[in-house]
């Protein structure tokens, strides 16, 4: 037995843990639940301790993290469930099924909590996008998501694409969805009521992503990797769909006791985590399991084959829920029943073949793991640009950047996503936020992702609370007011001090800006091992964040609305290029402390912006991020299809003012006669404001430093992801 | 006027269907599930977009043997209106109540954007409040809107007036570069012979409300309406 939990990636101190849960040597079918259940993946061990430092309450949040999704109230009897997820590493190793099977679990997160799920979000990170793999990875994983998402009516309204060598092994594909549900509605995942049955739906169990869990996400990558193919499963979306509807109409009929959906660690997962919540035990016949193969029972309780669903529901009940089922063509087979105690039996042809505590399975080791400062930290924040050669025409090089990798439109991605389906998009993917309208109300959800990973890598503190900054200023941006945060943190080997480090760091951050805005960490998801030959990936956390919109009225885009009237900066502008993408793309470093941001600033900024919006003050407003005021004022005016010409008056040099990503900014565009009610708004809050100058005309002209038409601007930004997907490659 | 809006496992614009004739036309409207095989009480039928049976075979080609499908052939031989929108599209191409085939669009990729299309008939149950020439902006969502018709075919459908819409540019031009899929003739709607089956690849409940950034769709939910009310 020793080879094989150490096989099955378990250690001897949690072998030794294992036989002390059980008091007495484990069988192989109990073996591999407890390999799974205590995997990283599933178990969150090495993060668990770190995590809980996390502000997570607010008064209108209804649900935390724990379960499957967090779940917030926002007025008149509706709720907002939401959660991010990474499927990193099937997604490296099958892109298109690996993003596929992504969607579809995050999505069964969502519909699991009782809510419709109404959008998705994907960040994607992939490396040198010279290279060929970077072109079939990433056309692989976003043909997944549209082949997934557009085939379950769920538009992907949002999310964001980084290019970075340090992702050349090791893209990272996270998924986020939101779903709307009357507050009533809210569903958990636990398992009460002795004699109660337990019902599997969906799909039929085979042998696909057996030990997905544990072998692709709790491992490094390396020559073994494409090997592990096999543990990639496949998506069925149709089936996904018919679970949706078919779930929907049970809960909505009140007619199930519990919820949960089979996704990392299947039925064991399942079954485990129901139970422990709901303190009771499980008598589970695998028998009875619909099987698409001959399967070996501890196959069957580890299977990771998709689109099942796992219910609890009262005796009585079963016929209707056995009735709406087969009206969706769903299978739906009682495998079990809830018992007394907390402890999972499970039969196989006549033999008990495991018998554990549901919570020793649940509860896996918690450790704390060493964290040690790594060394290239102070090297790489020591920036003397000095020596740098710095460019003369800024023209030009505005361009260059509006059309690099990083910065260019994302068109191409986002026209393979429906975007439209449900019929709330409002703002289209291409501004700060994506804003959804809530049917029958006057209000509207914004909702947006970020996380620029240059900035953690060199500071993970502070590059992680600039990510929480930037996606709440995305949403301020939109209209909206934020409300709540999720996460995914990818990092690289938790066993490494250094990288255990950054994560330590990065969730400090989390953790700092969250509370000082006051955004509740409701869901998240944690990805370590994301690393390929032993070299890390950049420490990667993505912050999704949710907003409401009171009055939709109030919804605004980054596009100049018109001409004539002032363009204006909130905010100031500090003299830093550190972790640029000016840096990273005109001089190939990644070097210096990323911009500063002082939280008190940020949000007296933030409350400034909403307050000239909800006054109808500010008709358009656009936060400045990468590539700094200049690429943020091309964007506006590529979006609005507007010229502006503006006269900025400073004392840095244009090159700062231009290209320095400095925090807590926002272009904004007012009418003439508005400017000193909007000055009133800036000062009593002390928020430094400049006007700029005017829109109009087809010129984007700033001082003598740049003159661009808006069509060449528009030309450049637009065809560059095509031109590169259709290949130029070194490779 | 009373819609029925056809469900099958997998449609999933079913329900922006349902929202448009009900909140936004004001109009009577029921969803018919795919086994339903009467569907005489209804005005006009409408046969959403969607993945019906998850599009696994052939966009279309399982859903046209569910029961509820002799009773829209029956309805449509009767002269009901009918109209299919994407893969209600698909599925009435499958069921051979209108001419023509999709293959995938010429990029191999999934397209969703707002697209121009040109009236090229105004004189149908659906577009009777266009007018010939007229240019609609509604969006596109879909992997297989490469319309596909023999020369022979094609002509004849020319020469009835069956092609009710066409891609265009923003001049309103019928050209190749405004052709988002590869469609023969840029077609992007076809009618039967008896006008009274409509099949477009645009979706119509996308451009209805103001918010959504084009109303450019509500001219076909017009049209039926005021071809309804003229018939009564």
């Amino acid at each position: 037995m020793t080879e094989l939990y150490e096989e099955l990636g378990l250690t001897g101190e949690e072998y030794r843990d294992i036989i002390r849960a059980l008091g007495r040597e484990p069988n192989r079918v109990e073996l591999g639940m407890y390999s799974l259940m205590w995997s990283e993946h599933c178990s969150y061990k090495s993060s668990r301790a770190v995590l809980s430092q996390l502000p997570t309450r607010a008064s209108y949040v209804l649900q935390g993290p724990g379960e499957n999704a967090g779940v917030i109230d926002i007025g008149g009897g509706l709720a907002v469930a939401f959660k991010m997820e990474s499927h990193n590493h099937p997604s490296a190793v099958e892109p298109y099924q690996g993003a596929a099977t992504g969607i579809g679990g995050i999505v069964r997160d969502i519909f699991t909590m009782g809510a419709r799920p109404i959008a998705c979000l994907d960040p994607l990170r992939f490396g040198d996008p010279g290279k060929a793999r970077t072109r079939y990875l990433l056309g692989g994983v976003v043909a997944g998501i549209a082949g997934y998402g557009n085939c379950l009516g769920i538009p992907t309204v949002a999310g964001d694409l980084y290019f970075d060598a340090c992702y050349d092994g090791n893209p990272l594909i996270n998924v986020m969805c939101v779903g709307l549900m009357p507050k009533e509605k809210l569903t958990k995942g636990v398992a009460t009521g002795v004699g109660n049955a337990v019902v599997l739906m969906g799909n039929r169990t085979g042998r696909d992503g057996i030990g997905g869990a544990s072998i692709l996400a709790s491992q490094e990558f390396d020559e073994t990797s494409q090997e592990k193919r096999p543990s990639v499963q496949v998506g069925d979306p149709f089936t996904e769909k018919l679970l949706i509807e078919a779930c929907l109409e049970l809960l909505d009929k009140n007619l199930l006791v519990g919820l949960q959906d089979l996704g990392a660690a299947g039925l064991i997962c399942a079954t485990s985590e129901t139970a422990a919540r709901g303190n009771v035990g499980m008598k589970i016949q695998l028998d009875d399991v619909p099987l698409r193969e001959e399967m070996e029972p501890f196959e069957i309780v580890i299977s990771e084959s998709q689109e099942r669903m796992l219910a609890v529901v009262e005796p009585k009940k079963l016929p209707e829920v056995m009735g709406i089922c087969e009206k969706w063509g769903l299978n739906a087979v009682v495998i079990g029943e809830v018992v007394e105690g907390d402890i999972l039996e499970f039969y196989w042809r006549g033999e008990k073949v495991a018998e554990v505590p549901a919570s020793t399975l649940a509860n896996g080791p918690i450790y704390d793991r060493k964290a040690e400062k790594p060394s290239y930290i102070e090297q790489a924040q020591r920036l003397d640009t000095g020596n740098l050669k710095h460019p003369e025409d800024y023209g030009q090089m505005l361009m260059e950047l509006a059309g690099s990798p990083n910065l260019c439109s994302r068109r191409w991605v986002f026209e393979q996503y429906d975007h439209m389906v449900q019929l709330n998009t409002v703002v289209y993917p291409g501004s700060d936020a994506a804003v959804l309208r809530i049917k029958g109300t006057s209000k509207a959800l914004a909702v947006s992702c970020d996380g620029n990973s240059r900035y953690v890598y060199l500071d993970p503190y502070m590059g992680t609370q600039i990510a929480v900054a930037e996606a709440a200023r995305n949403v301020v941006a939109s209209g909206g007011v934020p409300m709540a945060l999720t996460n995914c943190l990818n990092f690289g080997n938790p066993e490494k001090p250094d990288i255990f480090w950054q994560f330590k760091e990065a969730v400090r951050g989390l953790a700092d800006a969250a509370s000082f805005l006051e955004l509740p960490v409701v869901s998240g998801n944690v990805s370590f091992y994301n690393e390929s030959f032993g070299e890390a990936i950049f420490p990667t956390p993505v912050v999704g964040m949710v907003g409401l919109i009171g009055n939709l009225a109030h919804h605004r885009t980054i596009a100049f609305p018109g001409g004539g009237l002032l363009v204006v900066m909130l905010g100031e502008t500090l003299e830093e290029l550190g972790g640029s993408e000016y840096l990273s793309l005109l001089h190939g470093m990644v070097a210096g402390r990323p911009p500063a941001l002082d939280l008190k600033m940020e949000k007296k900024v933030q409350a400034t912006c909403i307050e000239g919006i909800r006054r109808g003050i500010v008709l358009s407003a656009h936060d400045c991020s990468e590539g700094g005021a200049a690429v943020a004022l091309l964007e506006c005016c590529c979006a609005g299809g507007m010229g502006a010409n503006l006269e900025v008056k400073t004392d840095i040099h244009p090159l700062y003012w231009l290209f320095a990503e400095s925090q807590s900014r926002f272009l904004v565009t007012i009418r003439e006669e508005d400017l000193s009610a909007m000055q009133e708004l800036a000062s009593v809050r002390e928020v430094p404001l400049h006007v700029l100058g005017r829109t109009g005309g087809d010129h984007l002209v700033v001082n003598d430093w740049i003159n661009l038409g808006v069509e060449e601007m528009t030309k450049a930004r637009e065809g560059a992801l095509e031109a590169l997907m259709s290949g130029g490659g070194r490779e | 006027m009373k819609f029925g809006v056809v469900v099958f496992p997998g449609s999933n614009c079913e329900a922006d269907c349902y929202h448009v004739i009900d909140q936004v036309l004001g109009q009577e409207v029921e969803y018919v599930w795919h086994h339903r095989t009467d569907v005489s009480s209804y005005d006009c039928l409408v046969l959403p977009g969607g993945f019906s049976y998850g599009d696994y075979l052939r966009c279309g080609a399982i859903a046209r043997f569910s029961p509820v499908m002799e009773a829209v052939g029956a309805f449509a031989h009767e002269g009901g209106l009918v109209i299919g929108i994407c893969n209600g599209f698909q599925i009435l191409l499958e069921a051979g109540l209108l001419p023509g085939a999709m293959l995938r669009n010429t990029s191999l990729r999934f397209i969703c954007r707002f697209v121009n299309v040109r009236v090229e008939n105004a004189a149908t149950p659906w577009t009777n409040r266009a007018h010939e020439g007229q240019m609609l902006r509604i969006p596109i969502a879909h992997n297989e809107g490469n319309y596909f018709l023999d020369q022979d075919s094609l002509r004849r459908l020319e020469e009835e007036g069956r092609i009710i819409l066409r891609y265009c540019d923003q001049q309103g031009e019928v050209s190749e570069e405004a052709n988002p899929n590869g469609a023969a003739g840029n077609i992007a709607g076809v009618c039967n012979e008896g006008f009274n089956v409509f099949g477009l690849m645009p979706h119509p409940e996308r451009a209805s409300e103001e918010i959504l950034g084009s109303t450019d769709g509500m001219v076909i939910w017009e049209s039926v309406m005021a071809h309804h009310g003229g018939k009564r």
